[in-house]
């Protein structure tokens, strides 16, 4: 097979930002800046604080929506607009300009972090209206956002990079953000250190980029890309498909993410749902140049995302933390988005129609979930809810919309969104297929299971606890949330974003399938409605015990201990490392310490020895003054003779 | 004029004063044998001041016997302090000075 053989992806050409594409770097220099007035400004800026941070997203959201709107005007072939603000480093022919890359792709993630990160500020201007520390949170919120546009308008993959670390560093800071809490303090460091790993290969895939081409940047990169070796192609995409899964929390890096929810539930709505841990298929799909040539990356691609489809879908069913289950879904949903962006050409578009739609009903369902939290004292045990439905509507009816959209209900917008990732990988192979299809089962047995625990079934609330609806600037977000979570299948009205994403992932190719789309989509039905059906029958139709069955089956015991992923790791790579840690302190107490004490005692020894010449009686000095002079005289004469 | 009488009795004379200082004990006598070496080396100067015909050494032993002097005021002071608060004269009493 020559390299020709293989499509290569659309080659990068921006042209110039002139006009209002010039405002381009505002849209992460306001949220910079307001970070840093934030978190240097002190206990100065405690009392308007939390609004600075929301003005500063939702301008940053107007200028995004300015720009979107200016794009769509733009002929089809002239939408890759870059702006170089100023050369970061140079060393002899290589150069890192700090780069804007502003084109169909980045347009929909900029609407999407600034559009729901702006809703998540406001949101959380209620949520952590009783947390002294709202200012800090606020700042951290605005870093975040900062560093996610750096990420996903770097024109460069260095300044990708740079965003990349950027938003690892908000998520490590957001997660302990209760640092007094040792579990958010050790969440955050499980984060950062499995993230560290990712990031290696986010840093040798950059590292061989440059040394296969020379350049970094993705103009440069996508020009040079079919004049490498096909094994130098497919290292990249495997570095890159690392990187991915560390940000993603994908298998085999997944372990962070449940962690995390340590966080406060604005953070695991904003970061750990709608947009960092989308990073990855941003990266996949933006280096689709790369991909398109190594067919084997590729693969992985798909089979990682399947793998973790199933497997956050699995421990979603087990876990009663309301937030955990969310999690688990995340999980599972960025595992679909990344099967989609493994399928090549056909999927990408779908893996980032996926990641809106999904960006918008997690969104909603996590600040839900932060609602009914609010609402009964920060208790996230599924076990102690139940027929909450009356005592908070607007949450309700909201997460409805986000539980319909998920699991896919006809109309809703995750029916489009995922109905196509299943048919796209039924078109490439049916076993992927298969998976995307059991997938979306047990979506609806984990997601049906949670709606029936929090919002129906019996009361089983705690003594003390008075649920209560929380107030307008928390609902509001979940209302406009919950109209995207309906209406968000609107960008699929006419292929729009298959088209939209062409001039960046290349032309969409006819798909063959076996069966007609309808029929697989009335089979996608059948098995979520077999998923809801169990769901309720093993919870729906009896009564939810008040603590978790200790009496189960060896699935559930697995799903339970999150697939002993963490168990797993333990076993192999904490408790291994903290052995030769502790091989390393004896090594430093017996032998480093001992030479250096060694040392100092052997001198202390020496000179008490040497004391005991000094005696106190003067004759003796008397003698040595004597022997010294007669030593010196007897050295001179036999110097002279 | 012959040198060597000069010259031995000078050796002897040092020799039974640093013999002195070592083996006695009383501060007093010590002082005595310390004075025996100093005029010893004197009579050496002088002698060997004789035999070169000019007065280097001459003056060398007026030097000494200057410090001797000076020396004698403030041993004897401090020999006399001691023996004031010790009530003895003896230098390995006064061996407080160690380890």
């Amino acid at each position: 097979m020559t390299l020709h053989a293989l499509a290569a992806g659309p080659v990068v050409d921006p042209t110039s930002a002139s006009g209002v594409f010039s405002l381009l770097w505002l849209v992460i220099a306001l949220p910079a800046a307001g970070a840093l007035v934030l978190l240097l400004g002190g206990k100065r800026t405690d009392r308007w604080g939390h609004w600075l941070g929301v003005g500063t997203v939702a301008v940053s959201f107007v200028i995004s929506l300015v720009l979107f709107f200016s794009l769509l005007g733009r002929d089809e072939s002239d939408r890759s607009i870059g702006q170089h603000l100023w050369t970061w480093f140079s060393a002899g022919d290589y150069k890192v300009g700090l780069d804007l890359l502003y084109d169909p792709l980045s347009a929909l993630f900029l609407m999407l972090i600034t559009g729901v990160g702006g809703l998540i500020h406001v949101y959380s201007v209620g949520y952590m209206e009783h947390d002294p520390r709202r200012r800090r949170f606020f700042g951290y919120l605005n870093l975040f956002v900062a560093a996610m546009l750096t990420l996903v308008l770097g024109g460069d993959y260095v300044v990708v990079f740079l965003g990349w670390e950027g938003v690892g560093l908000a998520s490590y800071l957001l997660i302990g953000f209760w640092q007094y809490k040792d579990s958010a303090a050790f969440a955050a460091k499980k984060a950062f250190v499995v993230n560290r790993v990712g990031d290696i290969g986010m840093a040798l895939g950059v590292g061989l980029l440059f040394a296969t081409f020379g350049t970094t940047s993705f103009a440069g990169v996508s020009k040079l890309a079919p004049q490498a070796s096909g094994a130098t192609l497919t290292a990249i995409g495997f570095l890159l498909l690392l990187a991915a899964c560390g940000k993603s929390a994908q298998f085999p890096l997944h372990t962070w993410l449940l962690d995390a929810m340590e966080g406060p539930t604005p953070v695991s709505a904003l970061i750990h749902a709608a947009t960092m841990v989308t990073a990855g298929v941003y990266l996949i799909t933006r280096s689709n140049f790369i991909f398109e040539l190594a067919p084997h990356a590729r693969t992985g691609v798909a089979v990682i995302g399947c793998i973790t489809l199933l497997l956050g879908a699995i421990i979603g069913c087990a876990k009663d933390d309301i937030k955990k289950t969310l999690a688990g879904s995340t999980m599972s949903q960025i595992g679909y988005m990344i099967l989609a962006s493994g399928l090549g050409v056909a999927g990408y578009a779908f893996a980032i129609f996926h990641l809106l739609t999904h960006g918008f009903f997690k969104a909603n369902m996590f600040l839900g979930a932060g609602s009914v939290m609010h609402g009964m004292e920060d208790d996230v045990d599924m076990r102690h809810y139940g027929a909450l439905r009356k005592a908070m509507p607007v949450t309700f009816l909201t997460f409805a919309m986000g539980y319909l959209a998920i699991i896919g209900f006809p109309g809703f917008s995750g029916f489009w969104s995922k109905d196509k990732i299943i048919e796209t990988a039924f078109e490439n192979n049916t076993i992927v297929g298969l998976c995307a299809l059991i997938g979306a089962g047990i979506t609806g047995f984990y997601m049906t299971r949670l709606m029936l625990m929090t919002w129906f079934t019996d009361k089983r609330w705690r003594e003390n606890v008075h649920p209560h609806e929380s107030p307008a600037v928390m609902t509001g977000p979940l209302v406009v949330l919950a109209a995207l979570s309906v209406l968000g299948g609107l960008l699929l009205l006419g292929d729009w974003i298959v088209d939209w994403l062409s001039p960046v992932v290349g032309e969409h190719p006819e798909g063959h399938l076996a069966i007609p789309g309808i029929v697989l989509s009335l089979i996608v039905l059948v098995v979520v409605a077999v998923g809801i059906a169990t769901a309720w029958f093993f919870v729906g139709r009896n009564e939810v015990p008040d603590v978790a069955p200790q009496r189960v089956s060896p699935v559930t015991r697995a799903a339970r201990a999150e697939l002993y992923g963490d168990a797993f790791y333990d076993a192999v790579l904490v408790r291994p490392g903290e052995r030769g840690a502790g091989h390393m302190v004896t090594f430093d107490h017996s032998v480093v310490d001992g030479a250096a004490e060694g040392l100092g005692r052997s001198f202390n020894g020496l000179s008490g020895g040497l004391r005991l010449l000094q005696n106190g009686y003067v004759r003796s000095y008397a003698l040595s003054l004597l022997g010294g002079a007669a030593l010196v005289v007897a050295a001179l004469l036999v110097v002279n003779i | 004029m012959p040198v060597t009488p000069f010259i031995v009795l000078s050796a002897l004379l040092f020799s039974i004063g640093a013999v002195g200082v070592l083996v006695r004990r009383n501060a007093i006598v010590i002082f005595m044998c310390v004075e025996l070496m100093l005029n010893a080396s004197n009579l050496a100067l002088v002698t060997f001041a004789r035999v070169n015909g000019n007065l280097d050494g001459q003056i060398a032993a007026f030097f000494v016997m200057v410090v001797a002097a000076a020396e004698v005021v403030v041993g004897l002071a401090i020999i006399m302090t001691i023996f004031r608060t010790r009530r003895s004269a003896s230098v390995d009493d006064a061996s407080l000075l160690k380890y």
